[in-house]
C-alpha cells in the first residue's frame, strides 16, 4: 500500500539523520574528508526522501484515502482541494512531518549553497540539524505516524502502523474534516508561517554550536547567520500576527491576542530572538556580549521546540484543545537533553568567549542594547512565570492558581513602555561613549513636537493616562527616526553633493540593517497604536430588535434589516445572513452581512462578523441570534475597536522593513564590520 | 566603578520586574478549582476569583437572547490532565460525567453571545465567581470540544 510506502520512507530517512550525525561526529574526530563527505550526502537525501514521504501524505489528502486515519481526522469529502492540502499541517502527525520537512529543506540550503566556504562548521551544523531531525522523526514513527491506517479486528476498529492480526483494512465512508473555524485563509498560513520561522532558527542555533564544538569563538558563526535569524524572525513575527488577524476575524470575540498558552508558547521565542537579533549587533561591532548570544540562541532554540511542544501536548489548559499523546514527556526529555548538552559546551569554552572591550558608559548604544535585552528577557520571565504557575503553586501549595491575561497586561505594560523609549533613545547614542549632552542634542528637537501629540489626543477624547504615555511614546520614536533619517540625508546631501532624496536612498541603501530596522521600529510604533486603541477604547453594546429598528454605539447606528437562511448541501453549511445598514451621525455608510454558518459534518457553527474598516475604527458585528418567525427579530453584539487598523497597517510595514534589511546584496555576511570601523564615528554615519 | 554602576542598574531592574511580577500575580491569581473543591468549601469561595471546568449538560443549556443570558449546568470532572488521561482521555471523562447522576453539578450563568462549541459533553472552563446563591457567574467562557479534533481547535471566548 502507497501509505505503507510512504511509513517506510520515513524509516528510511530517519536511518540516514543518525547515520549522517554519526558519521559525521566519526569524520571530525578522525580528520577524515571521506566520512564527513558522506554524511553530508546523506544528509542531502533526506529532503528528496521526505518530500517523497510528504507527497504520499499529500496524494492521500487529495484522494480522500479515509483508510488512513489521518486524512480521516483532518479531511472530509466536500472540503475543496486547497483546503485538503493545507490539512497537512491541520493535525499532529501531520504537522511534525511538515517540521521535518522544512527543516531537511533548510539544512540542505545550507549544506547546498556554501559548502566550501563554511566547511569548518557544516559538519557540525548537520550533526545539530540531523539529530533534531531523527528527534521530529522518531516521534513520526514511534507516537504519532501519519500513516496509520484503520483495520477491523475483533477488538473493533482502530488506527495501526502495521496490520493487526487479522485485521482487515477498513475505510470509513467519510472523513471528520477540518474543523470549519480552521477553514479560513488566516488559518491555512498561519501554522507555516510560524513553522518556518521556528525552524529556521535551528540553523543559528546549529551554527552557535558548530562554533563552540570547533572553537571558532569569533563572530563569524553570527555573520554567517545574520540572514537566517533575520528571517527567521520575520517570519515568526508574521505568524504571530496572522494568528491575530485570523483570531480578530473568526473567533468572534472582537479581539487578536488572549495571552493564551499556546499564543505564550509562539510568543516567547519571539522574545529571545529578538533580543538576539539586537545583541549580535554588540558582538560584531564591539565583540562584547559572546556568552551573551549563545545563551539567547540556544533559549531560543529550546523555546521553539518548547513552543512546538505546547502546541502539540496536553501540558497546560488552554483554550486551545491539545492533543494528548504520549509526545510530551519525550519533547521535555529532547528539550532538556539539547539544553543540557550545550550549557556544558558554553560553560567548556566560556574562557574563550570574553569580551574584546569593557562597556565604558551607561549612555552608550551598546549599554542601551544590553538594557533592551534586559527588557525582552524580563517579558519572557512574565511570559514564562504566567505559564507555568499553575504548576508551581500546585506543586508548592497544592492548590491550582491560574493567573489571566490582567496579569500579562499588568506586568508587560511598563516594560513595553520602557521598550518603547529605548527604540527612540538607543539609535541616536553612539558606540563606545555617548554623554547626556551628545544624547540630548540629538533628540531634543523631535521631543518637542511628541509632547504636542498626547495633548492632541487628549482633547481629541482619549483621555486614559496609560494611553496619553503610549501616544507620546509612540510619536517620540517616530519622529526621532525620521529626524535622524532627515538629519544625516542632509549631511550626505552636502558632503556628496547630491540631490536630497538620492542622498536618502543611497544613504538606506548602504545601511540596510541601520534602516530597515527604522522601519520596523516605525511599524510597531504603528502596531502600538492600534492596541492603545483596542485594549484601552473598546466599547461594545448587544441587544435583541425587530426589523426596522437599530442599535447605537460610538455615534454609529446600526439598523437590522433582513436575514435570511439557506443551505449550501455542497459545501456542508447552512448559512444564516443578516443584512444591516450602518449610518454614522445620520450619514448613510453602507451593509453589513453578520452571518452565522453552521457546519453539518461536525454540528458545530462559526459567527462570522460584519466588519466596517477605516484607520480610524472598526465597527464590528455579530449576529448572535434570530428568530426565524417572530417580532423579536435579531440579536446583535457591536463592538467599536479605535484605531485598531493602524496594528494591520503596521504589519506590512514591517514586512516591507524586514525585506529592505533582509534583503540580499553583494554576500555582505563576509564584510568585516569591525574593520572598517576604526575610526570612531558619529551614530548617524553609522 | 564603571562595573558597580552596571552591577547596580542590573539589580534595579531585577528588582522592578520581580515587583513587577509579584504585584501582578496577586492581583490575578486565579483560584483552580474543581465542582466538586467548590462544593466542598461552600460558602468559603464566594466572592474569591476562580477558575472552574466541567463538563457541560447540553439538556440544561438555556439562552435568552432578549437579555443574552446563558445559563447550564456543568457536572464535575477532574481539574488534572494526567487524572484525565487516566480514566480514559478527555472524552470519554466528559461523557461519563454527562451520564452520572451523581456527580456534583452546578449551574453556571454568563451574560453574551453564546458561544458557537457550547454543546452537551464540551468542556467548560469558567472565570469568574460564586454567588451567595450557588450560582457560578462566569465572565470568561471557554468551552473545548475534545471528541473528534485532536487539532488546535481553538476557542470561543468571551471577555
Amino acid at each position: 500500500m502507497l501509505a505503507d510506502f510512504g511509513y517506510g520512507v520515513l524509516v528510511v530517512t530517519f536511518i540516514l539523520a543518525l547515520y549522517s550525525v554519526i558519521i559525521a561526529i566519526n569524520g571530525e574526530r578522525n580528520k577524515s574528508a571521506q566520512m564527513v563527505e558522506s554524511a553530508r550526502r546523506a544528509q542531502l537525501l533526506t529532503f528528496p526522501l521526505l518530500s517523497v514521504a510528504a507527497g504520499v501524505l499529500l496524494y492521500e489528502l487529495i484522494t480522500s484515502n479515509f483508510n488512513v486515519s489521518f486524512v480521516y481526522e483532518v479531511t472530509s469529502r466536500s472540503m475543496p482541494t486547497y483546503l485538503k492540502v493545507t490539512a497537512w499541517w491541520g493535525g499532529q502527525s501531520g504537522s511534525l512531518l511538515f517540521w521535518a520537512w522544512l527543516l531537511s529543506a533548510f539544512t540542505s540550503a545550507v549544506t547546498l549553497r556554501k559548502w566550501d566556504r563554511d566547511r569548518e562548521f557544516l559538519p557540525w551544523v548537520i550533526v545539530v540539524s540531523s539529530i533534531t531531525l531523527a528527534f521530529f522523526l522518531s516521534m513520526n514513527i514511534f507516537f504519532e505516524n501519519p500513516f496509520a491506517r484503520f483495520w477491523q479486528t475483533v477488538q473493533g476498529i482502530d488506527a495501526f502502523t502495521f496490520k493487526p492480526a487479522g485485521g482487515v483494512p477498513f475505510a470509513p465512508q467519510d472523513g471528520n474534516g477540518l474543523n470549519p473555524l480552521l477553514r479560513h485563509p488566516g488559518m491555512v498560513i498561519h501554522p507555516p508561517t510560524l513553522y518556518l520561522g521556528f525552524v529556521a532558527y535551528v540553523i543559528p542555533f546549529a551554527f552557535a554550536i558548530a562554533a563552540l564544538v570547533t572553537g571558532r569563538t569569533d563572530d563569524r558563526w553570527t555573520r554567517l547567520t545574520r540572514r537566517w535569524s533575520l528571517w527567521a524572525w520575520l517570519f515568526l513575527s508574521l505568524g504571530l500576527v496572522l494568528g491575530g488577524r485570523w483570531a480578530y476575524d473568526v473567533l468572534g470575540w472582537g479581539g487578536y491576542w488572549g495571552w493564551d498558552p499556546v499564543e505564550i508558547a509562539a510568543f516567547m521565542p519571539w522574545l529571545t530572538g529578538t533580543a538576539f537579533l539586537h545583541s549580535v549587533m554588540i558582538q560584531e561591532h564591539k565583540g562584547m556580549l559572546k556568552h551573551w548570544n549563545m545563551i539567547l540562541i540556544m533559549l531560543t532554540y529550546s523555546l521553539v521546540i518548547f513552543g512546538t511542544f505546547l502546541t502539540r501536548s496536553g501540558v497546560l489548559s488552554s483554550v486551545h484543545s491539545f492533543a494528548q499523546s504520549a509526545i510530551g514527556p519525550m519533547f521535555f526529555g529532547f528539550i532538556g537533553a539539547t539544553f543540557i548538552t550545550s550549557v556544558a559546551l558554553l560553560i567548556w569554552r566560556w574562557p574563550e568567549l570574553k569580551s574584546e572591550t569593557e562597556m565604558k558608559s551607561m549612555l552608550s548604544r551598546e549599554a542601551f542594547f544590553l538594557l533592551n535585552n534586559l527588557l525582552f528577557l524580563s517579558v519572557l520571565v512574565v511570559c514564562f512565570w504566567g505559564v507555568i504557575f499553575p504548576l508551581i503553586s500546585e506543586l508548592f501549595t497544592g492548590q491550582k492558581v491560574t493567573v489571566g491575561p490582567p496579569f500579562y497586561e499588568r506586568a508587560n505594560t511598563p516594560l513595553f513602555g520602557a521598550m518603547m523609549a529605548l527604540m527612540g533613545i538607543a539609535p541616536l547614542s553612539a558606540w563606545g561613549k555617548s554623554t547626556l549632552l551628545t544624547l540630548g542634542r540629538a533628540i531634543w528637537k523631535p521631543t518637542i513636537p511628541a509632547l504636542f501629540v498626547p495633548v492632541l489626543a487628549y482633547f481629541a477624547g482619549y483621555t486614559n493616562w496609560v494611553a496619553l504615555i503610549g501616544f507620546f511614546l509612540v510619536a517620540f520614536v517616530i519622529f526621532v527616526t525620521l529626524y535622524d533619517t532627515v538629519r544625516s540625508a542632509q549631511a550626505r546631501q552636502r558632503a556628496q553633493k547630491e540631490n536630497f532624496f538620492t542622498a536618502l536612498g543611497r544613504l538606506a541603501g548602504r545601511n540596510r540593517r541601520r534602516y530597515g530596522g527604522y522601519l520596523i521600529h516605525i511599524s510597531m510604533m504603528l502596531m502600538a497604536i492600534g492596541i492603545l486603541g483596542i485594549e484601552l477604547f473598546q466599547t461594545e453594546t448587544q441587544g435583541t430588535i425587530s426589523q426596522g429598528e437599530s442599535l447605537q454605539l460610538a455615534g454609529y447606528t446600526v439598523e437590522y434589516k433582513d436575514v435570511a437562511t439557506w443551505p449550501d448541501q455542497g459545501a456542508g453549511v447552512q448559512y444564516t445572513r443578516s443584512a444591516v445598514d450602518v449610518f454614522k451621525d445620520g450619514e448613510y455608510l453602507g451593509e453589513l452581512n453578520p452571518r452565522i454558518d453552521f457546519y453539518f459534518d461536525s454540528q458545530q457553527t462559526m459567527t462570522i462578523p460584519g466588519q466596517r474598516s477605516t484607520l480610524q475604527d472598526d465597527l464590528y458585528i455579530l449576529l448572535v441570534d434570530w428568530q426565524p418567525v417572530s417580532s423579536v427579530g435579531a440579536t446583535f453584539k457591536i463592538y467599536h475597536n479605535p484605531l485598531v487598523n493602524w496594528l494591520w497597517v503596521g504589519s506590512l510595514l514591517f514586512i516591507a522593513g524586514m525585506f529592505f534589511a533582509a534583503w540580499p546584496d553583494k554576500d555582505p555576511s563576509l564584510r568585516p564590520v569591525r574593520a572598517s570601523k576604526q575610526v570612531t564615528q558619529t551614530s548617524a554615519a553609522d | 566603578m564603571q562595573k558597580t554602576k552596571f552591577i547596580l542598574g542590573g539589580l534595579l531592574i531585577l528588582a522592578a520586574v520581580v515587583y513587577l511580577i509579584a504585584s501582578s500575580t496577586q492581583a490575578s491569581a486565579e483560584y483552580f478549582m474543581t465542582v466538586d473543591e467548590l462544593k466542598a468549601e461552600g460558602s468559603d469561595v464566594i466572592g474569591k476569583s476562580l477558575r472552574a471546568s466541567g463538563a457541560v449538560i447540553g439538556d440544561s443549556i438555556q439562552y435568552d437572547p432578549e437579555t443574552l443570558t446563558l445559563s447550564f449546568d456543568v457536572a464535575h470532572v477532574p481539574g488534572d490532565n494526567a487524572d484525565i488521561e487516566a480514566q480514559g482521555g478527555l472524552a470519554f471523562v466528559l461523557h461519563e460525567a454527562v451520564t452520572d447522576p451523581a456527580r456534583a453539578r452546578m449551574q453556571v450563568v454568563y451574560v453574551g453571545p453564546k458561544p458557537d462549541l457550547l454543546r452537551d459533553e464540551a468542556q467548560a472552563i469558567m472565570t469568574g465567581h460564586v454567588a451567595e446563591d450557588g450560582i457560578f457567574y462566569a465572565d470568561e467562557l471557554l468551552l473545548k470540544c475534545p471528541t473528534k479534533y485532536e487539532e488546535a481547535v481553538p476557542e470561543q471566548s468571551e471577555g
